[in-house]
């Protein structure tokens, strides 16, 4: 049973519940690193690493740390771990350090770390938020690099740098500019909505779903719609 | 002159060209988030906007006087993040003890800045550009008008789609992404104005 259980905490990450095409967390880094492959590679194992770490401190952490400061504090672990990946790879692989540019530090406000600290690793044991970093940070990977597999071939007719010469007169340039990046993003979450079809959980209408801010979004959406509710919503 | 020149190239291609939001991607959760209603997305951008040239003034001088001169430029992300959070949270505070009424307007959308990736990447952005103080403010200024001329944009267009009929597995999120996608399409004509203006 036990056995079953992790496999399911490791495996859900990968489709039924991937961050990035489910959960639709993570959205800037998504959307600025795929345009080529190994850059969408390099973000997501980068992200994955910060985002195992993390999620095993906060989880180590979460009887000492405080219900009302709990956010600042997963802020100050994920910051860190941000700073140390930075570091080894500014030190490791520059050519990496500057394709990634200011989307590295930015690994600090992803949702999906941030999320998943909220979500599971505040409330779940040590091995199993491991497990689920690993799942997470697998499905960020994977999905990040489907996209940028196809806006690199498509737009730049080259994979992870190599030319591939017989799709040059055919590559859409625009593709691995801004818009496209977002179109392809669009078209990925249409397409996996019709193959988990029915198993997938509902999807919230907007994007933060699961982030812990999401809260507040709703609670600013409604507040407006409704201002009676207005004082009873503050921020924790 | 040549400053003021600068000033206004910066301010232009912060809002216009390297509009963070459709070129850069950074604040796209919000973006996506709350751009259903203008009077929300016009709410979210001024606080946006507000909170990004509080961040730059206060995260500049942080990077030039304090971490620079005790060689702890590394801090950076660490130190950044978490004086942009708790600025935010003084600054809640205060537009309630004392101008209740803007708080009511504003302050619901405070919190959802915090981890807003658009305020940190323009703190980290102005300092990797090496601009000075007054042309980090002024960048800040045309980043955060930019975030909120998308916004605006976006709801427009947003408050159409839904009267259509769209295929079921486009609804939601997907055809809200191919809507932005056709905005920024459209944002790219401006590249390259800028320079031609001032060249």
């Amino acid at each position: 049973m036990s056995k079953n259980n992790n496999w399911s905490i490791l495996l859900k990450g990968i489709l039924k519940e991937n961050p990035v095409l489910v959960l639709i967390l993570g959205t800037c880094p998504t959307l600025a690193t795929t345009t080529n492959v190994a850059g969408a590679f390099g973000m997501g194992i980068a992200a994955m690493v910060v985002l195992i770490c993390s999620n095993m401190l906060i989880s180590l952490l979460r009887k000492v740390i405080p219900e009302n400061v709990r956010i600042p504090c997963y802020i100050v672990v994920i910051a860190g771990f941000v700073t140390i990946v930075q570091m080894i790879v500014q030190a490791y692989l520059p050519p990496l350090y500057e394709m990634l540019g200011v989307y590295l530090p930015l690994i600090t406000v992803n949702c999906i770390i941030l999320g998943r600290a909220e979500m599971f690793a505040g409330k779940n044991s040590v091995g199993k938020s491991a497990l689920d970093g690993v799942g997470m940070g697998l499905g960020f990977t994977l999905a990040l690099c489907a996209m940028a597999t196809i806006r690199e071939v498509l737009g730049a007719a080259s994979f992870a740098g190599i030319a591939i010469p017989a799709l040059e007169p055919y590559k859409i340039e625009v593709l691995v500019k801004a818009p496209g990046g977002m179109l392809v993003y669009g078209l990925l979450i249409a397409l996996v909505f019709v193959i988990t079809q029915g198993k997938a959980p509902l999807k919230k209408s907007f994007s933060c779903a699961g982030c812990p801010n999401a809260k507040h979004c709703h609670s600013a959406c409604t507040e407006i719609a409704d201002p009676a509710n207005a004082e009873t919503k503050e921020v924790q | 002159m040549d400053l003021f020149k600068s000033l206004i190239v910066i301010l232009l291609s912060s809002v216009l060209v390297n509009n963070y939001v459709l070129a850069r991607f950074l604040g796209i959760c919000p973006f996506l988030g709350v751009s259903k209603k203008l009077d929300q997305a016009s709410g979210m951008g001024i606080a946006v906007t507000a909170v990004m040239l509080l961040a730059t003034a206060v995260t500049w001088p942080i990077q030039y006087w304090v971490l620079e001169p005790l060689n702890l430029g590394y801090l950076q992300t660490i130190v950044f993040i978490l004086v942009i959070a708790s600025l935010v949270q003084v600054v809640e505070l205060l537009l309630k003890k004392f101008i209740p009424a803007l708080h009511k307007g504003l302050g619901v959308y405070l919190p959802l800045i915090t981890t807003n990736c658009a305020v940190l990447g323009v703190a980290i952005n102005n300092v990797t550009d090496g601009y000075t103080f007054i042309q980090s403010m002024v960048s800040s200024l045309g980043v955060g008008l930019g975030f909120l001329l998308a916004m605006v944009l976006f709801s427009g267009l947003r408050s159409r789609i839904d009267e259509t009929g769209i295929p079921k597995p486009f609804r939601g999120l997907a055809v809200t992404l191919i809507a932005a996608s056709f905005i920024s399409l459209a944002f790219m004509g401006f590249a390259g104005i800028v320079d031609a203006l001032f060249a």
